[in-house]
């Protein structure tokens, strides 16, 4: 049975096509090792698997599932105290595509709070540890999903990124993760962040089952999401072993201050390589990028302070005890049932909103947020591909940034200007740098953004890197 | 000497669009269904839900702004209009804030603000005596209503008296009720209008400070409310005391008012461009369709009226501008060919004085009884004072009139057999006083001797006959 962990999900996928793999084997196998997951990847694992629709494309490969997106009947807690044990009537679009496609719902990975973290240590069900070092963190948010493909606790997963939570845990964890073009998958039924920013995408183990489980993600626009739309072609298989002809980007701002040598190293490294692979590889501009951060954290906390209102103990979910009167069971339940870093960003958000500093800070922050989307398409006249670390540095001590928020919030620098944008972005493992100080090599995440709807060319140019990377990533999947 | 007081009035005005479906999810809109039958994960507000704009809403709206001459945006955008309540499941409103779809506009000389589209909240429902908030035992959510379309009407401050914003609004209500967008029904909730109310000194032109009076729901109460509230603001300022900012309760039974809040408690409601929702785009075709489903408007049924069945400017004012009256004279008028038009506006008059506000096609009197009893009083079959009485026995029976007057004897009493003769010589003998100033040139007098008559025959002769034989047997 060993043999079949091995598999990547489309060669699970392909096997079980031809015959020689049972779904139900594999379902099975995976349940299992879900089910006594040490990593705390998990929320809920599935008792069975569902039944599985007729000749599915995807052959009924399992599949991780972040816990905002909702299932029916099956706890959607998106890592709060808010939700727990929150059973939604309805089905999340892109899981119900996926289900359909063959897909079955394997489990609900923990997540930060909301999506809100990028270390996993914001989930009311406790944090993740990394497969590669149970100390550190896996990354966040979606960083469940990304410790639970990496160590082979799931085929492949879904996740969510708002500013780099499908991209950094990925880069942390050593697997593939890919944040789509802004409105290509549907958000019907994801526990909204920051709605002008969630976008939905794949983790996994390699760039091929990126490609597959993304081109059953998107397609025709979801009726039920007005920001949704339709994707222009199918997605297309990556197959392309050299780089001939690729013009790739490397922004000046992206790639010096606030980075760790060691990931800087890789960097460096794998744009030799691109090189030798036959790409151009020159240093573009970004001019806006640096201001990236700053504005992301205005508009996302603004938005989110809104989204989470309907969490008021009104309806579902927890609600605080003997409450003196309506004003004091909001308060209580909010602040009871809120973690602390979610608290953070309603007030904050709040706050941006508020008469009188509206302008200065939500306006300005939009207006910051055009630029960066002008400066990619100005890059992109001239480049295929912009490309930057994924993360500034490699996993981190759990524990280690909690006391310093800002800290926390620098390492979504790298990630956060493609969110802005709303363009395509995603992370492959390029390699293993030791953190500082010392002490055995992290898997290291190289970034490539691209045009909207870039993602089948993008995913093209990442596979044949991954080919010359030859990333090993077995060891943490025993 | 005081200054003279001139009242400053705006209306802030709710309607619910008859769509099909909730504004912004597929539940089907539906007046006194069981409570929370039409309900979706959208307008319950739970998580991951996102809304998708009602393109027929958007119709509807636009319909509205062309009927009131707006000026119509290309471009609008849905803002979250954000606060707690346990009636807003989302925790804010989607409604609009800066980029509204309509500005501006005109009716019957009030000037409009502005008309946007928004979505209702759930209806809050206390239990306990008083129904109302304070001193409920419990309150409970209805989300049936939670997501409805609402378009919002702001006209500019520019009424000037209770009386002529009950009528403005009776105009509204027409109008809208012409575009059959809206049941506009103001005991149903379909039409809510707040008055923003205000006096200064009769011919400046500063505005005083404002108070908000709060969902007055018929247009009695709306009247009753504004006219208390500009007594009230009277009688401070004549103290020499100043008006609060303040938003009002105006309770119609007790004819208090009550504060609901102070500016000092008013909300930031932090509004900002609805993420989950793309800009409105009016194009070409959205407006066509929008003006071709504009049928006659109330201003331009008057006209009609006055040009088609000569109506006085007045009767046609009365019928066009209540458009279910105005049907119903339709009807009577198609009854027969060649029938009266003014004289069934007059007695359409007397019917609304026994109906009030009803529909009158709901009520027991049909068109075709309504042509008859004209049509018998035009041929002087039956007496005005008579007819009114058919007209009580058809508005609580029903029937036709002329069984009415046939079973009741209400015929006009006419002089062929003598009859009415007789007793206009009895009424003469019996006010000797009477026919002396008559016969003395006190041409007046004679209204005596008419009345003693008609109230001798039950107002079933003709007044014009009566003076006729009086005259005749006075030799004058």
């Amino acid at each position: 049975m060993s043999g079949l962990i091995d598999l990547s999900a489309s060669q699970a996928a392909a096997a079980i096509k031809r015959g020689e793999v049972d779904p139900g084997a594999l379902f099975d196998l995976y349940r299992q090792r879900a089910a006594t997951d040490s990593l705390n990847a998990y929320t809920w694992v599935a008792e069975q698997a569902p039944k599985a629709p007729p000749q599915p494309s995807l052959g009924g490969v399992p599949l991780a599932v972040k816990d905002l997106f909702c299932t029916e009947g099956v706890p959607s807690q998106s890592g709060s105290r808010i939700l727990e044990g929150y059973r939604p009537p309805y089905t999340a679009t892109v899981v119900e595509r996926l289900a359909q496609a063959g897909a079955p719902l394997l489990g609900k990975t923990n997540q930060d709070e909301f999506a809100m973290g990028s270390s996993n240590e914001n989930s009311a069900f406790g944090p993740v540890l990394n497969p590669w070092d149970r100390a550190r963190v896996p990354g966040g948010s979606s960083g469940g999903s990304a410790a639970a493909v990496a160590a082979g606790l799931a085929p492949w997963a879904i996740g969510t990124d708002t500013g780099g939570s499908i991209r950094q845990p990925a880069a942390l964890c050593g697997i593939v993760g890919l944040k789509p073009t802004y409105g290509a998958v549907s958000r019907y039924g994801m526990i909204a962040f920051a709605s002008s920013l969630d976008q939905a995408g794949p983790l996994t183990r390699d760039v091929s089952d990126a490609a597959l489980l993304l081109s059953h993600m998107v397609g025709e626009r979801d009726p039920l999401d007005a920001t949704s739309l339709d994707f222009p072609e199918p997605i297309a298989m990556p197959s392309r072993r050299t780089l001939a002809g690729i013009r790739l980007g490397v922004p000046s701002e992206l790639t010096g201050e606030g980075i760790e040598p060691g990931v800087l190293g890789a960097f460096q490294a794998t744009l030799e390589l691109a090189r030798q692979l036959g790409a151009t590889v020159e240093s573009c501009a970004l001019p806006h990028a640096p201001h990236a951060l700053a504005a992301y954290y205005v508009l996302a906390p603004a938005e989110c302070s809104s989204n989470l209102a309907r969490f008021d103990g009104v309806r579902y979910g927890y609600r605080a005890a003997d409450p003196d009167d309506l004003l004091s069971m909001y308060e209580r339940t909010r602040h009871d049932g809120f973690g602390v870093e979610v608290r953070r960003r309603v007030m904050l958000g709040t706050y941006v909103l508020s008469s009188g500093y509206y302008e200065a800070y939500y306006g300005r922050a939009q207006r910051v947020r055009t630029k960066i989307a002008a400066d990619f398409a100005a890059a992109f006249e001239r480049f295929d591909f912009v490309v930057m670390p994924t993360s500034p540095c490699v996993a981190f001590e759990l524990g280690s940034k909690l006391a310093d928020p800002y800290a926390m919030y620098l390492n979504d620098f790298l990630s956060v200007p493609a969110s802005l944008a709303g363009i395509p972005a995603l992370s492959i493992p390029n390699g293993l740098a030791s953190p500082p100080g010392g002490g055995t090599p992290l898997p290291v995440g190289f970034q490539l953004a691209g045009p909207a709807f870039s993602e089948s060319q993008m995913l093209d140019v990442a596979f044949a890197l991954e080919q010359a990377l030859g990333f090993d990533g077995r060891a943490v999947r025993s | 000497m005081t200054p003279d007081f001139e009242p400053v009035i705006g209306l802030e005005i709710h309607v619910q669009l008859k769509t099909r479906t909730k504004m912004f999810c597929g539940c089907e809109l539906s007046f006194g269904a069981p409570p929370n039958t039409l309900t979706c994960p959208v307008c319950l507000g739970l998580p991951g839900a996102l809304p998708v704009a009602n393109a027929r809403a958007i119709h509807f709206a636009l319909m509205i702004g062309l009927a009131l001459g707006c000026e119509l945006a290309d471009h609008s955008v849905f803002h979250r209009k954000n606060y707690f309540y346990p009636d807003l499941p989302k925790g804010y409103q989607i409604s609009q804030y800066d980029e509204p779809l309509c500005r501006g506009g005109e009716l019957a000389g009030v000037r409009l603000h502005r008309v946007h589209l928004e979505e209702d909240a759930a209806k809050l429902i206390h239990l306990g005596a008083s129904g109302r908030i304070h001193g409920s035992e419990q309150s409970v959510v209805d989300f049936n209503r939670g997501g409805t379309p609402l378009v919002e009407i702001v006209t500019e401050p520019e009424l000037r008296s209770p009386e002529q914003a009950r009528e403005w609004l009776t105009l509204l209500r027409a109008t809208l009720r012409s575009l059959a967008v809206s049941d506009v029904n103001m005991e149903e909730g379909s039409l809510r209008a707040d008055a923003n109310v205000s006096l200064r000194a009769a011919g400046s032109s500063e505005l005083g400070t404002k108070t908000e009076l709060k969902n007055m729901n018929s247009f009695r109460f709306l009247e009753r409310g504004i006219a208390a509230e500009i007594a009230r603001q009277r009688v401070t300022l004549e103290a020499g005391g100043s008006i609060e900012q303040e938003t009002l309760h105006f309770d119609p039974v007790s004819g208090e008012i009550t504060s609901l809040r102070s500016k000092e408690e008013a909300q930031d409601y932090r509004y900002f461009p609805e993420p989950d929702l793309v800009p409105i785009a009016t194009t070409v075709a959205m407006l066509r369709a929008a003006r071709e489903a504009i049928v006659e408007l109330p201003r331009a049924r008057a006209e009609r009226f006055e040009d088609e069945y000569g109506l006085s400017v007045d009767s046609a004012h009365l019928l066009a501008f209540r458009f279910e009256l105005a049907n119903y004279f339709e009807k009577v008028v198609a009854v027969r060919e060649g029938i009266d038009g003014q004289q069934i506006a007059n007695w359409l008059t007397q019917l609304v004085a026994r109906i009030g506000d009803q529909d009158p096609a709901q009520s027991k009197v049909t068109p075709e009884a309504m042509a008859q009893l004209v049509e018998l009083i035009s041929a002087r079959a039956v007496s005005a004072p008579a007819g009114r009485e058919v007209l009580d026995v058809l508005v609580r029976e029903g029937g036709d009139p002329a069984s009415v007057v046939e079973q009741r004897g209400l015929g006009a009493l006419h002089d062929e057999d003598g009859a009415l003769e007789a007793i206009v010589g009895q009424a003469i003998a019996a006010d000797p006083a009477a026919v002396q100033r008559v016969r003395g040139g006190n041409d007046k007098a004679i209204g005596a001797l008419v009345g003693a008559v008609m109230r001798e025959t039950r107002g079933r002769a003709d007044g014009a006959d009566v003076t006729r034989l009086i005259r005749e047997q006075l030799g004058i």
